[in-house]
């Protein structure tokens, strides 16, 4: 029984990349807030850079409480889309210009402020807690300059788009 | 408030714990380009704005105020190339809290896009009593 010869790292990461990149791009808001992914193997942070315009107070100053939310929210819908390309991504069905199948909707999303968001870069990892062929459950983590001290998270429940159907 | 402006925001009436603010339609804010659909990240940040302007323009008075957490709940798609208009009522406040609920539509106001209840902070005088 012999295996496959793996793939050279080359091809892997280009595919994976080309295929964050498309899921992200589809998102035009994720854009306007200036939001990117840093990427290791299926591992995705999310990057919010600090900027003038993402202030809600300027008295503090601190992040508006909508960008946080936004964030987390991006956050969770790129990671369970991410998660449900993974497969695809890895057996080659999915990869530079593939068709990307429509987004999970939001049905609901709690966010939980901890503290206030300080004029900093920000960044957030989502985990998908529940994954069914309808609906998922997805928790978001949003940290500043210590991993160790979120300054929001989120839970969010998400309506699959229909596969196949 | 940048981020207010950044959004394009526009304030209706706002008195006694009750705030209207609403937002253009926009391409920059859209969530699912197939459809035109504005994320709903955008429409929690006007959810969340019409809240807290909502706390601050209740009789009680507070100097400020923060989000303390926020539900959401998305009823339908936003029609794309409708104004977003966001209601919300702080309908009860304590020394230390105000609770809100607000309502986002679009130009079809008999069905709510999005619904939303929230707590937030109150941010009396210093010195106040606490």
């Amino acid at each position: 029984m012999s295996r496959s010869r793996p793939e050279p790292v080359q091809v892997i990461k280009q595919r994976r990349d080309a295929a964050l990149t498309s899921l992200v791009d589809g998102v035009p808001y994720a854009k306007f807030l200036g939001i990117s992914f840093d990427r290791r193997g299926d591992e995705l942070t999310a990057v919010l850079p600090f900027d003038e315009k993402l202030i809600g107070n300027q008295m503090l100053p601190a992040i508006h409480g909508g960008v946080t939310a936004a964030f987390l929210e991006i956050t969770a819908v790129i990671g369970l889309s991410w998660q449900m390309l993974w497969n695809d991504i890895e057996s080659g069905d999915a990869g530079g210009d593939m068709t990307l199948p429509r987004m999970p909707k939001t049905i609901d999303f709690t966010i939980d402020y901890l503290r206030s968001g300080l004029p900093r870069d920000a960044y957030a990892r989502a985990r998908v807690n529940r994954s069914g062929r309808r609906y998922a459950s997805v928790h978001v983590e949003g940290w500043q300059d210590n991993r160790q001290r979120l300054f929001a998270q989120a839970t969010g429940h998400f309506l699959m788009p229909q596969r196949d159907e | 408030m940048p981020h207010f402006q950044a959004l394009g925001m526009e304030l209706g009436k706002i008195a006694d714990g009750k705030a209207e603010i609403s937002m253009a339609y926009d391409e920059r804010f859209i969530g699912d380009p197939e459809t035109g659909v504005i994320s709903g990240g955008a429409v929690s940040a006007l959810m969340d704005t019409t809240s807290g302007a909502a706390v601050m323009c209740h009789p009680t008075g507070t100097m400020g105020t923060a989000t303390l957490d926020l539900r959401i709940d998305y009823m339908r798609p936003a029609t794309p190339g409708q104004r977003i208009t966001a209601h919300a009522e702080c309908y009860h406040v304590t020394r230390t809290v105000a609770f809100v609920r607000a309502t986002a539509t679009d130009e079809d106001t008999s069905r709510p896009v999005a619904t939303a209840t929230g707590t937030f902070t109150i941010q009396r005088e210093e010195g106040g009593k606490k």
